[in-house]
């Protein structure tokens, strides 16, 4: 069993298990920090952005100053932002046979494998992963189609240019892979390729293997799968969650006893605690508000956001913002409001109550017919003439680099009365702000993020006990910036394996055990014999049929009859070669009356000595060993076949037959 | 139903329509015609009970009041100490008629299975009052007066399905009866007691095994070891053996009830007889007290922890309540048992062994130290886990005179599991300071680490011991104050995840400690009870940053951040002064300056405790520092007052109301900004005092009406600003919004507000106490009545009668004693104007009359001050205060009720079954 691990990034996977003749590929996260290192897309032309000076080396070389710009000391590529793929090269990706996705977060670099590697296997996914998941796919296009930009900066990435760039771009890792967005041509043509699957629903791939998706409480049809034969499970947990939000609550109980569990898409904030980091974020927005400030919230179009809408819900009368306007914008936003309340059997109980009232199970529904939240496809259109402020603004992209977030970062980030809030965890803060610098607006940081702290995980693997826990590298040692915190890592025992991008990992654990069917006729003929109390021995002479991983036990065919007149005989008619059947022997040797019939039958100047597993019986005359240990007996006599056998004759009578 | 309950549903047992009179409130004028009763013939029957007890022979006396009772045994019923009793409110402290006449039947009701009694309350009143009238008469005068009593007691030897509560307390109230000599002996000669109490009673028989019984059997004995012959009654009955083996009860209360009745016999046993004290020899001890030592020391020697327990159990008690000399006898004899516990590994009931050990520390006569006292606690201190040890050492530091040594040692070990934190933190060895020395005791380290649970616990436990150590003026001198405001901030550290220690010891301990509410509560504490001393500056500035770093934190829960908030309001007002000036320091105010946006945040807090505690914080800031010039720049400065100005329309009246009380605080130092608000853009801004009217008129929960009445009446007392302008009016518009409110708390702050006003226009009242300094009273100038007019104009007076008769008592309380006081000014005042006759009088007075009987409907209209005068005087006030004070239920609380609502409910158990169906 082996696992290739395609993707360094722990929350954004995409791992390759071998496991039973098929080849499973685990999530297809895309790695979008590397967005990072490029200029903001700015959806209406911004002087600032456009006016920024070329970057030039130290000793004035200036032959980058097209593709590379700086601001405020940082410097940036100023092309079509592009994504660091997960690995291409370690394994051939045609050969896998299905990917299982576990929520939409991981599945964002669907089209880039099923397109672009020659894939021809089948997807699973729940519905509302592939639902929303094509959502952030139309978005993330929508985004990043609706500004075109000519150039397409390639120069930078020549490796021995890139050494003499500065940090970041100098230390950027694999920038040969990274690639530009797909098209909603090859988004369409890889979402095809889904198959949907339910909770709990049993998948058989080539009957070596059966997959079940299990709920795993972080979002919206998320899941953790099963993966397991008749004598092996591996679990997979990814991006799961304890927490009482939205989804439906995680499925502990269904991971016990599994000998390999994956763990990947733990929280990436493990210090910051979701409750607390709502209340941060309604009190930084209250009192935004309150000043006459506007509040700009960059995030996506699904997820946290229904929990952000739901907690304002509640707080916005209690703070006295019942008049101001929330506005929503994303291509998507319409969809996802929508979608989100259709999904009533992914939800949790409470929610999932609501439908029967019927009462639409999320509150933004209120907030939508009560005009204090409006959505919008784009900050053109409609919303222009519609808005006001103070406000707060629900748009994307979290990075920062595309989407109406840019235009409202331009907007509103010369003043100090306005705040940022952070609350997606993806993308460092700072680094997304970086090509905003100078900036007046407050930035708060409130990252919420309701995937599992290394609290819940250590509990979880008490309950649920693997054998062995393979988890990226990240989470075997404390944070960098907080070494001392040794409760930020994965303890157990046995310690769990790490991986790291482009590595592969024998997994420590071997096939042990095959089911075997048995054809009934020839179990009728069987006839066991009680060797002991309780167990019962029965030789069986039969041919093993293997097909799609099922093995069968069926009679031998009968001794071949003489062919007759038949000139020819069929290939069918080929019958294994069948040789007799020896007796299988049973039984221990007691050493004394083996001396003693030794004796008895002529042989003398007999010496017995007993070694660590047995005796050695030794003939001195006759310079022969009798080596008789627990579980094999050797006759050692050189060039004398005939005291072998005697004696062989001998030791087989202490010995039962069957 | 219990006494005094007056449910008009009861039906008495014999009337056959069940729509009889209601039984209690008065007498009952048939006899109850109760036939369930055995043996129940009249009550007057003479010899009943020799024909029921077999051939026993009573004494001629039973039926007769013997012919010289004790001296002392009939007392007046008046005495000090019976009326002090323990009545439980009943009154009567004799037998009065109708109870006799009532105590055959209810006696027949007890002894009857079939009637059981559905609320044993009613049993524990009757002993209560049984306990009055024996504790101010003669009980055998009450047995020979009520023979049904010596019956029913009687009746329990009968083998007969008895209910288990109504035989226990037959033990009860025979322990009463026999508490006097006289009547001891009384019940003796029939042999009622042994047979009660002894191996024919209920302990050989089933009734046994219910723990009520066990529990009224030792709170018979209890009651009835008072004098010499109850020593030698429990001697013949064996009853001591029993009472060591109910020690180890499965009942918790009977077995503290046996301990506690072992003591009670050892302290009696020790009394001696009448000729003097016992010898100090233990050897010449009584046999009983013998015994008694004798088990426990078996019981100190045995290997049975719960034994060994007991035993530690008993002698606590002993050496807790009785200093006699005999004691320290006890302790020179059992102290080498004690001691040999030490020994053991481990040592066994340390809990116990610890209590057993500050009693005898406490104990006047065991203190000294040629007891080996001092040396033993010791000893315990170092054998016992830091866990086990920290309450014996805090309780050894709160002794008055113990050896230096010894509270040295103690307060190391109280230190210990501080002392362990500093070093696992320390950067640097050496830098815990003091606490030092007491490290190097890996006990601790182990205590400390194995789990979090136990880890917390030490921890809570020893921030608690100190904390209360701290302001105990026997607190450890020179007091560590540096180290343990080191230890308090790393801790506070730690659980918040802010501290990098480098060892592993420290690692492990954040890892345990990380996020711990309870330590971070207990840590918060300390550190605000740590802010009576004096720091050094760079660590006073650490507690401040801290304590910054608790209310930034967004993972700091509600309980936690109040915490916090207290804490820096100790440490703010300890902060250094600047001499001649009550302004905060630069160091506060620059903390200031920092504290104010996190407070800010936290007043828009999605969770109601925060924003609550947040104005808690705020409302005590600015009523500390508002008149100071840092602090009121700093505040206006932020957007506080306008928040907190926000909060007065928040959703939860909780936090509504702790915002009436900041924007009280804030308006009396005129910290009140008033900028157009968001919702009302270009709006004028309401004033403070019309924003808390409109709360007091308007808002749905008595909370905030409540607040915004104190403020007002603080506001009246100040003489704010808003008020000064036009008092009458003010304090008119408050009383008739006040009047009409529904919550009983509102009128009574609004007749405090009355009494403010009252004062302030005709000065203050005497002091009561002829020492104080007195302010000089503001006597009107002018004649009493003219001095009432504003009273009258602002409708106090329609406030106060209404008052006078509401229905909620103490609201009626307050207005009485306001309208004393003003007679009382009436009376010191020449009032030349007489208006006892006129028609207004009359008028007022009938509408009074009116309003007393519950129609309030009709205003009094416009009063003069004479009417008011005259009416006030024609007032029985006095008496209405009387009535008043009376609880609620006096009327029903008389034994004769108790009786009459204990027959009636046993009668009628059944029909109420059925009708709950």
């Amino acid at each position: 069993m082996k696992l290739y691990c395609l993707s360094g990034h722990p929350t954004l996977p995409c791992n390759v298990l071998k496991f039973k003749s098929t080849t499973i590929m685990l999530d297809c996260g895309l790695d979008m920090t590397s967005t990072l290192n490029f200029l903001p897309l700015p959806l209406v032309q911004s002087p600032r952005l456009s006016n920024l000076p070329g970057w030039s080396l130290k000793d004035g070389n200036a032959f980058l100053d097209k593709e590379l710009k700086e601001c405020s000391g940082h410097v940036f590529v100023d092309s079509v932002p592009e994504f660091c793929l997960p690995e291409t090269e370690l394994i051939d990706l045609s050969t896998v046979d299905v990917i299982l996705i576990s929520n939409y977060h991981c599945m964002m670099a669907l089209p880039y494998i099923t397109e672009h590697t020659g894939f021809t296997g089948t997807v699973y996914a729940t519905e509302p992963t592939v639902q929303i998941g094509r959502l952030l796919m139309e978005e993330l296009v929508n985004f990043i189609e609706r500004v075109p930009k000519a150039q397409s900066a390639s120069l930078w990435k020549n490796k021995d240019i890139q050494r003499l760039l500065p940090s970041p771009l100098k230390d950027a890792v694999e920038v040969s892979t990274w690639r530009r967005c797909y098209t909603m041509q090859e988004v369409n043509s890889a979402l095809s390729k889904i198959q949907l699957v339910g909770y709990s629903q049993k998948i058989e791939l080539f009957g070596a293997v059966q997959v079940t998706p299990l709920s795993s409480g972080y979002a919206l049809g998320s899941s953790n799968w099963i993966i397991q034969s008749h004598y092996e499970k591996v679990s997979y947990v990814s991006g799961s969650s304890l927490l009482t939000t939205h989804p439906q609550p995680m499925d502990q109980a269904s991971l016990k006893n599994s000998d390999v569990l994956i763990l990947t898409g733990l929280t990436q904030i493990p210090t910051a605690n979701p409750d607390g980091m709502v209340g941060e974020f309604c009190s930084n927005l209250a009192l935004t508000v309150r000043n006459g400030g506007n509040v700009l919230v960059p995030c996506y179009p699904s997820g946290v956001i229904y929990d952000l809408l739901e907690c304002l819900y509640q707080y916005i009368d209690s703070a006295g913002l019942s008049n101001i306007p929330f506005y929503f914008i994303s291509p998507v936003a319409n969809s996802s409001l929508e979608f989100s309340q259709i999904f009533a059997e992914w939800l949790c109980h409470n929610k999932q109550t609501k439908v029967y009232l019927p009462e639409p199970p999320f509150p933004h529904a209120e907030l939508i017919q009560t005009n204090k939240l409006k959505h919008y496809p784009s900050l053109h259109g409609d919303f222009s003439s519609d808005f006001r402020q103070p406000c707060v603004v629900f748009t994307g992209h979290p990075s920062l680099r595309f989407g109406d977030v840019v235009h409202f970062m331009e907007l509103w980030g010369k003043s100090s009365l306005n705040t940022v809030i952070f609350t997606e965890p993806d993308f460092s803060y700072l680094e997304a702000l970086a090509p905003y610098q100078p900036l007046a607006m407050k930035c708060i940081y409130c990252p919420i993020d309701t995937r599992l702290n290394f609290i819940q995980v250590s509990k979880l693997l008490k309950e649920v006990q693997p054998l062995h826990v393979v988890c990226p590298e990240q989470y075997t040692q404390p944070p960098p910036a907080q070494s001392h915190r040794m409760d930020l890592m994965i303890d157990c025992q046995p310690p769990a394996m790490s991986y790291r991008r482009a590595e592969v990992l024998a997994l420590p654990f071997k096939r042990r055990y095959e089911k075997i069917e048995i054809m009934p006729e020839l179990a009728d003929a069987l006839v066991p014999m009680e060797i002991k109390p309780g167990i019962s021995l029965a030789t069986v002479s039969a041919v093993l049929h293997t097909k799609d991983n099922k093995h069968v036990l069926q009679p031998p065919p009968r001794p071949a009859q003489p062919t007759g007149g038949k000139k020819r005989k069929r290939a069918s008619d080929d019958i294994p070669d069948c040789k007799v059947l020896k007796p299988l022997l049973s039984g221990s040797i007691p050493v004394e009356q083996f001396v003693q019939t030794l004796e008895k039958h002529g042989f003398s100047d007999i010496k017995v000595e007993d070694t660590a597993k047995g005796h050695i019986v030794l003939l001195q005359e006759a310079e022969t060993l009798i080596q008789i240990e627990e579980d094999s007996t050797h006759i050692i006599c050189d060039n004398d076949e005939m005291l072998r056998v005697r004696l062989r004759d001998l030791v087989l009578k202490f010995l039962q037959k069957f | 139903m219990p006494a005094g309950s007056s449910g008009g549903y009861h039906r008495r047992p014999c009337d056959g329509d069940g729509l009889g009179p209601r039984v209690w409130g008065r007498p009952v004028s048939a006899p109850l015609r109760l036939t369930s009763f055995p043996k129940c013939g009249p009550p007057e029957l003479p010899g009943w009970p020799s024909r029921d007890l077999q051939g026993f022979p009573w004494p001629s006396s039973l039926c007769a009041p013997p012919p010289d009772p004790p001296s002392g045994a009939v007392r007046s019923g008046a005495e000090p100490a019976a009326a002090e009793g323990r009545g439980a409110g009943i009154s009567s402290l004799t037998m009065d008629p109708e109870c006799s006449q009532l105590l055959p039947a209810l006696c027949a009701v007890l002894a009857d299975p079939r009637q059981p009694m559905a609320d044993d309350t009613c049993l524990e009143k009757l002993l209560d009052w049984f306990k009055t009238i024996t504790e101010a008469g003669s009980s055998l005068l009450l047995l020979q007066e009520n023979p049904c009593l010596v019956e029913l007691l009687c009746h329990m030897l009968k083998p007969q399905d008895l209910s288990s509560r109504v035989l226990s307390f037959s033990l009860r109230l025979t322990g009463v009866f026999a508490a006097q000599e006289d009547c001891f002996q009384y019940l003796q000669q029939g042999e009622l007691l042994p047979r009660l109490f002894g191996e024919a009673g209920p302990l050989g028989g089933a009734a046994w095994t219910a723990p009520t019984v066990r529990s009224g059997w030792i709170q018979g004995l209890r009651s009835l070891a008072r004098h010499p012959s109850a020593l030698h009654f429990l001697a013949d009955c064996g009853a001591v053996d029993t009472i060591f083996s109910l020690q180890g009860d499965s009942s918790l209360f009977v077995a503290s009830a046996a301990g506690q009745l072992l003591v009670h016999i050892l302290g009696l046993s020790m009394q001696g007889p009448a000729d003097g004290p016992p010898s100090l020899q233990a050897g010449d001890w009584p046999a009983c007290a013998q015994k008694i030592v004798g088990h426990i020391e078996e019981s100190l020697r045995s290997m049975a922890t719960p034994q060994i327990t007991q035993a530690l159990n008993v002698l606590t008690t002993t050496f807790g309540h009785c200093h006699d000399p005999w004691t320290r006898v006890l302790w020179v004899r059992l102290s080498p048992l004690v001691a040999g516990l030490l020994e053991k590994d481990p040592v066994p009931a340390a809990h116990s062994l610890v209590d057993l050990l500050l009693s005898v520390a406490r104990s006047p006569g065991l203190s000294s130290s040629s007891c080996g006292l001092w040396e033993t606690l010791a000893q315990t201190l170092s054998r016992l886990s830091p866990t086990q040890a920290g309450p014996l050492a805090l309780g050894i530091l709160k002794l008055q005179d113990c050896s230096q040594a010894l509270r040295a040692q103690a307060f190391a070990v109280l230190l210990q599991p501080l002392a362990c934190v500093l070093k696992a933190t320390a950067q640097a060895p050496g830098a815990s300071g003091v606490l030092d020395g007491t490290v190097g005791d890996f006990a601790t380290v182990d205590t400390l680490l194995p789990s979090k649970a136990a880890c917390v616990g030490l921890l809570c436990r020893t921030l608690a011991h100190l904390e209360l150590l701290l302001p105990l003026p026997q607190r450890p001198c020179p007091w560590p104050q540096a180290p343990l405001l080191g230890a308090a901030v790393t801790l506070l550290q730690l659980c918040q995840g802010s501290a990098s220690p480098t060892s592993d010891t420290g690692r492990h301990l954040c890892a345990l400690l990380l996020g711990c509410v309870r330590v971070q509560r207990a840590a918060l504490d300390f550190l605000g009870t740590l802010s009576q001393g004096t720091g050094p500056p760079e660590l006073v500035t650490e507690v401040f940053a801290v304590l910054l770093e608790y209310l930034r934190s967004p993972d700091s829960s509600p309980t936690v951040l109040k915490k916090a908030f207290q804490a820096t309001f100790r440490w703010l007002l300890s902060s250094p002064k600047t001499p001649g000036c009550w302004d905060l320091d630069p160091q506060a105010l620059l903390f200031l300056r920092e504290l104010l946006p996190v407070l800010q945040k936290r007043l828009c807090s999605p969770c109601w405790e925060v924003r609550d505690s947040g104005l808690e914080f705020l409302t005590q800031m600015t009523g500390r520092w508002g008149g100071q010039a840092g602090f009121r720049h700093t505040l206006l400065a932020s957007e506080v007052p306008k928040l907190t100005e926000q909060l007065l329309r928040d959703p939860e009246s909780y936090v509504r109301a702790s915002a009436v009380a900041a924007t009280g605080q804030l308006s009396s130092q005129g910290l009140c900004i008033s900028p157009a608000s968001p919702e009302h853009p270009g709006g004028q801004q309401k004033s403070p005092l019309s924003e808390l009217l409109h709360i007091l008129s308007t808002d749905s929960e008595g909370f905030p009406r409540r607040a915004a009445m104190h403020v007002f009446t603080q506001w009246l007392r100040d003489s704010h600003a808003d008020v000064v302008g036009d008092t009458e009016e003010f304090v008119a518009g408050v009383l008739q919004v006040a009047s009409q409110d529904l919550d009983w708390e509102v009128r009574a702050q609004g007749l405090e507000l009355a009494l403010v006003f009252l004062e302030q226009t005709l000065g203050q009242p005497g002091s009561p106490c002829p020492y104080a300094v007195t302010p000089p009273v503001v006597a009107p100038a002018c004649p009493l009545a003219q001095a009432l007019q504003p009273l009258c104009r602002v409708r106090l007076f329609e406030f106060a009668f209404r008052a006078l008769f509401d229905c909620d008592r103490p609201v009626a309380q307050k207005s009485c004693d306001l309208l004393l006081f003003l007679r009382a000014k009436m009376a010191s005042s020449s009032s030349p104007q007489e208006a006892r006759s006129s028609p207004d009088v009359a008028s007022v007075e009938a509408a009074l009359q009116r309003w007393q009987a519950g129609d309030q409907a009709q205003p009094l209209g416009d009063l003069e001050p004479e009417v008011v005068l005259a009416v006030l005087k024609s007032m029985d006030l006095e008496g209405l205060r009387g009535a008043l004070a009376e609880s609620s239920d006096h009327v029903e609380k008389s034994p004769q009720s108790l009786l009459q609502d204990m027959l009636a409910t046993v009668g009628i158990l059944g029909e109420n079954e059925a009708d709950c169906y």
